[in-house]
């Protein structure tokens, strides 16, 4: 597949502009329904090694509360949104007013588990709605799944599909923390959209950007 | 006299080999399988990080061959005999293959895991090498540290706690 060798600082480009429109209207949802500030950093788009993949996330032992979806439509892909474990405590502890909850402390809560599955639902919806109406590509995306596991685990679920017809994956990585929060620049969440590589060519023709 | 031990690190897709008495790790298995083939003699093991049951489903120009079962534990036979080792005295564990996520499709890609452990376990049966124990399936990640001078396999689970096989 040789897109991966076609693909210029403009290409970059649009895609870092997705990962900004996207991860913007989710850090706004996230800040409306938590009602607090959310910082946001300019979105990363690299071309990584898998083993550099699971690095940008902690590394592949690093435990972290994920959701993840598989988008279909138009585009095809695989979506993240990652959060060390002590962040997600605190945004469920928070939503469901219950300062006990612990993901790393099983049997969780129905209430938890359930608050945590919406989050990831409002958040990915928001991303990929905006995602859609600014290329107009129809984007169907599956039910959110929730999990509490080792990065390497569960970023390599995404990567089966690629890791077909490539040893390297592009990624529009996206950081956002708490804002005013001392200490939570190293908390941070990220959202991870990792396009199918047949996928890359409708998300440029749809910029109007076309691949040599 | 200080002995030194290093740990040998695997990434995704990727093989090493470690000798007594260094151990050989690899961290996070999802969906892939960790397959270790040792001497319990010599105290030398290879370990492959395998991602993808066939190489048939290989569509890039090279081919990593750790990538795939079908070729990941032929190339570290062929490893393991520039080590010295006689394939007949190898032995095999096993560890991985769950299935991280549960989603109403058919994808094929889903049931990946399941695959993953069927296919290393033909490859081995076609080189006669014998399955001493595994760990396999359920839902969670695994981290796995196989020691050649015990021959144990030990396994790191998320809220699990770490089981030696």
């Amino acid at each position: 597949m040789g897109i991966h060798q076609n693909i210029t600082s403009i290409h970059l480009d649009v895609l870092k502009e997705i990962g900004n429109i996207g991860a913007a209207h989710a850090a706004t949802a996230l800040s409306s329904l938590l009602n607090k500030k959310i910082d946001m950093k300019v979105p990363k788009v690299e071309m990584v090694s898998f083993d550099d993949m699971m690095d940008l996330a902690g590394g592949p032992d690093n435990v972290v509360t994920a959701i993840y979806l598989r988008i279909e439509g138009d585009v095809s892909g695989s979506m993240f949104f990652i959060l060390p474990i002590e962040q997600s405590n605190a945004f469920i502890r928070n939503l469901i007013q219950d300062p006990t909850f612990d993901f790393e402390k099983p049997p969780l809560s129905e209430i938890g588990i359930s608050a945590m599955q919406e989050l990831g639902n409002i958040l990915s919806g928001s991303y990929l709605s905006a995602l859609s109406d600014f290329t107009r590509l129809k984007i169907y995306p599956t039910v959110p799944a929730l999990t509490v596991d080792m990065v390497g685990a569960i970023i390599s679920f995404g990567l089966v599909e690629l890791s077909q017809v490539s040893d390297y994956v592009i990624v529009i990585d996206t950081a956002i923390h708490e804002e005013d929060v001392p200490g939570s620049e190293d908390v941070r969440g990220h959202f991870f959209l990792l396009p199918d590589p047949e996928s890359f060519d409708s998300i440029f023709k749809s910029l109007g950007v076309t691949l040599p | 006299m200080i002995i030194t031990r290093q740990v040998v690190k695997v990434g995704i897709a990727d093989m090493n080999v470690a000798k007594n008495p260094d151990t050989i790790r690899t961290s996070g298995l999802g969906s892939c399988v960790g397959v270790v083939l040792y001497d319990e003699f010599q105290k030398i093991a290879g370990l492959v990080h395998v991602m993808l049951p066939d190489s048939s489903l290989n569509r890039t120009e090279s081919i990593n061959l750790a990538k795939f079962a079908d070729t990941g534990i032929p190339a570290m036979i062929e490893q393991l005999k520039l080590e010295g080792v006689q394939p007949f005295k190898l032995k095999a564990k096993i560890a991985g293959g769950a299935q991280m996520f549960q989603f109403a499709s058919s994808r094929d890609t889903l049931r990946i895991g399941p695959r993953n452990v069927e296919a290393v376990k033909a490859c081995l049966l076609q080189f006669k090498i014998p399955l001493i124990a595994e760990e396999t399936g359920g839902s969670s990640g695994r981290t796995i540290e196989f020691d050649p001078s015990t021959g144990l396999l030990n396994i790191r689970t998320v809220n699990q706690g770490v089981i030696d096989i």
